[in-house]
């Protein structure tokens, strides 16, 4: 790798100052399973690299009945999986983690690198959209909030600004009779990428007969991670059964636009949006009504 | 910007490291401080041939830059003998025919001790789970299984 500037501040503020003064050029590291690629492999040549991994407010996993879950931005997907919380409530989340990469990539790569990465087929994107993930934006203005879908602009470019940095996303307290699911295709199943993924997240109304509302999200099938809102209105106050979940998959593949790469045709992955969408909604409704 | 001073615990030995910052741990493993078990191979942290226990967790030495460590205690192949008796997981790879050109077989042990030491029993679909990330070109894996379950039988 060439020569770059190295800090590794010990606070937020000191780590915002940095990306002040030296402007552009700088890149935040995290786990560094993108980054260093990037800069091993893929010409990436920063100036200087901030590292994140001293910061306190970027840390930790935490669970509250009323704020529901904070998960700091340089949590790792090992620690995203094994936390009792995410695997109870958050179980779309759980799926995601634990597919990406390796052991070794799990006890690394961290969930803000997923998502700044921005990567059309990250894991972590469409549990976080379904499960209403909202992200915390430390900047030179100060704090804000930008929903999980708003933050992708397209592939590996985010509405984070070059001075900014993702802090923490946060989840609210899934609805009672909440289920959620994560699920990719990939021709292997260890340390692949995801041809398509789909997560779902759906609430079933108290008395358990009619769909309260559903989020869907694909992955790998557009520019960025998406929702597909036509098939989530087309569930919402229905009756499950098997026509409308097909009718849903057939509005989630009228949602996606994917393109045909190595790892698959534009139709395949269409395809796949229609299967995995069927399988998914089944799998959640049945998590919903054992919740 | 110059070199930056790095302290890390590799084997229960400590080491002061002057290092240009740009440098990966393996790098300064295996360069400065000679611990020659991990090994490079694809550099982009697939292979898993590069893979330490740092602070407890396995990771790919080639992805983490040096400073990244500073503070760390680091677990490499070199440090699972004691006393001149190799350990339990190392004997056992010798005794299964687990090893043949060796070259990922630091990483495989390692792998396979990170997954024990979490996980004193764990099923076969769990030890292959945990060598995933960690590529063998000549054994076909079987017996490499073998040999880390074998470990979790011993009494």
């Amino acid at each position: 790798m060439r020569r770059f500037d190295y800090y590794a501040p010990g606070s937020l503020s000191e780590a915002l100052s940095i990306l002040q003064e030296r402007g552009d050029g700088g890149r935040l590291l995290a786990g560094g399973t993108d980054l260093l690629v990037q800069m091993r492999e893929a010409g990436l040549h920063p100036s200087y690299v901030v590292s994140l991994r001293r910061l306190p407010e970027l840390r930790g996993i935490e669970f509250d009945e009323g704020a529901g879950l904070r998960i700091g931005a340089c949590a790792d997907m090992a620690a995203i999986e094994a936390h009792p919380s995410v695997r109870q409530r958050y179980r779309a989340l759980f799926e995601g983690a634990s597919l990406i990469g390796s052991v070794q990539t799990r006890n690394m790569a961290t969930i803000g690198g997923n998502i700044c990465n921005a990567a059309p087929s990250a894991d972590s994107a469409p549990p976080l959209m379904v499960l209403g993930a909202v992200a915390e934006v430390a900047g030179p203005g100060g704090r804000r909030e930008i929903a999980l879908e708003d933050l992708f602009t397209g592939p590996g470019t985010t509405a984070l600004g070059p001075n900014d940095i993702l802090m923490a996303l946060r989840l609210p307290v899934p609805p009672p009779h909440t289920g959620s699911v994560y699920q990719r295709h990939t021709p292997r199943q260890e340390m692949d990428i995801a041809v398509v993924g789909v997560g779902v997240a759906l609430t079933l109304q108290p008395d358990g007969e009619a769909i309260q509302g559903a989020r869907i999200g694909l992955g790998a099938v557009a520019p960025t991670p998406i929702r597909a809102r036509k098939a989530e209105d087309a569930l919402a106050g229905q009756r499950p059964s098997e026509e409308l979940v097909a009718r849903a998959a057939e509005l989630a593949v009228a949602a996606s636009r994917p393109i045909s790469d190595v790892r698959g045709s534009a139709a395949f992955r269409r395809e796949l949006v229609r299967v995995m969408t069927r399988r998914c909604l089944g799998i959640a409704l049945e998590r919903a009504r054992t919740s | 910007m110059s070199s930056v001073t790095i302290r890390l615990r590799v084997n229960g030995r400590s080491y002061e490291v002057q290092t240009e910052p740009q440098r990966t741990l393996l790098e300064v493993v295996r360069e400065d401080l000679r611990l020659t078990g991990a090994k490079e191979g694809c550099g982009t942290g697939e292979c898993g041939a590069c893979s330490m226990i740092v602070n407890g967790r396995l990771i790919t030495s080639c992805l983490m830059l040096a400073p990244e460590a500073d503070g760390a205690d680091i677990i490499t192949i070199e440090g699972l003998a004691q006393d001149g008796r190799l350990h339990p997981l190392q004997q056992a790879f010798i005794d299964h025919g687990a090893v043949q050109c060796g070259f990922c077989i630091p990483a495989m042990i390692l792998a396979g001790k990170a997954l024990l030491d979490a996980n004193p029993h764990p099923t076969e679909a769990e030890i292959r789970r945990a060598i995933a990330g960690t590529l063998c070109r000549c054994t076909g894996y079987a017996k490499i299984v073998e040999a880390i379950a074998a470990v979790t039988e011993a009494p």
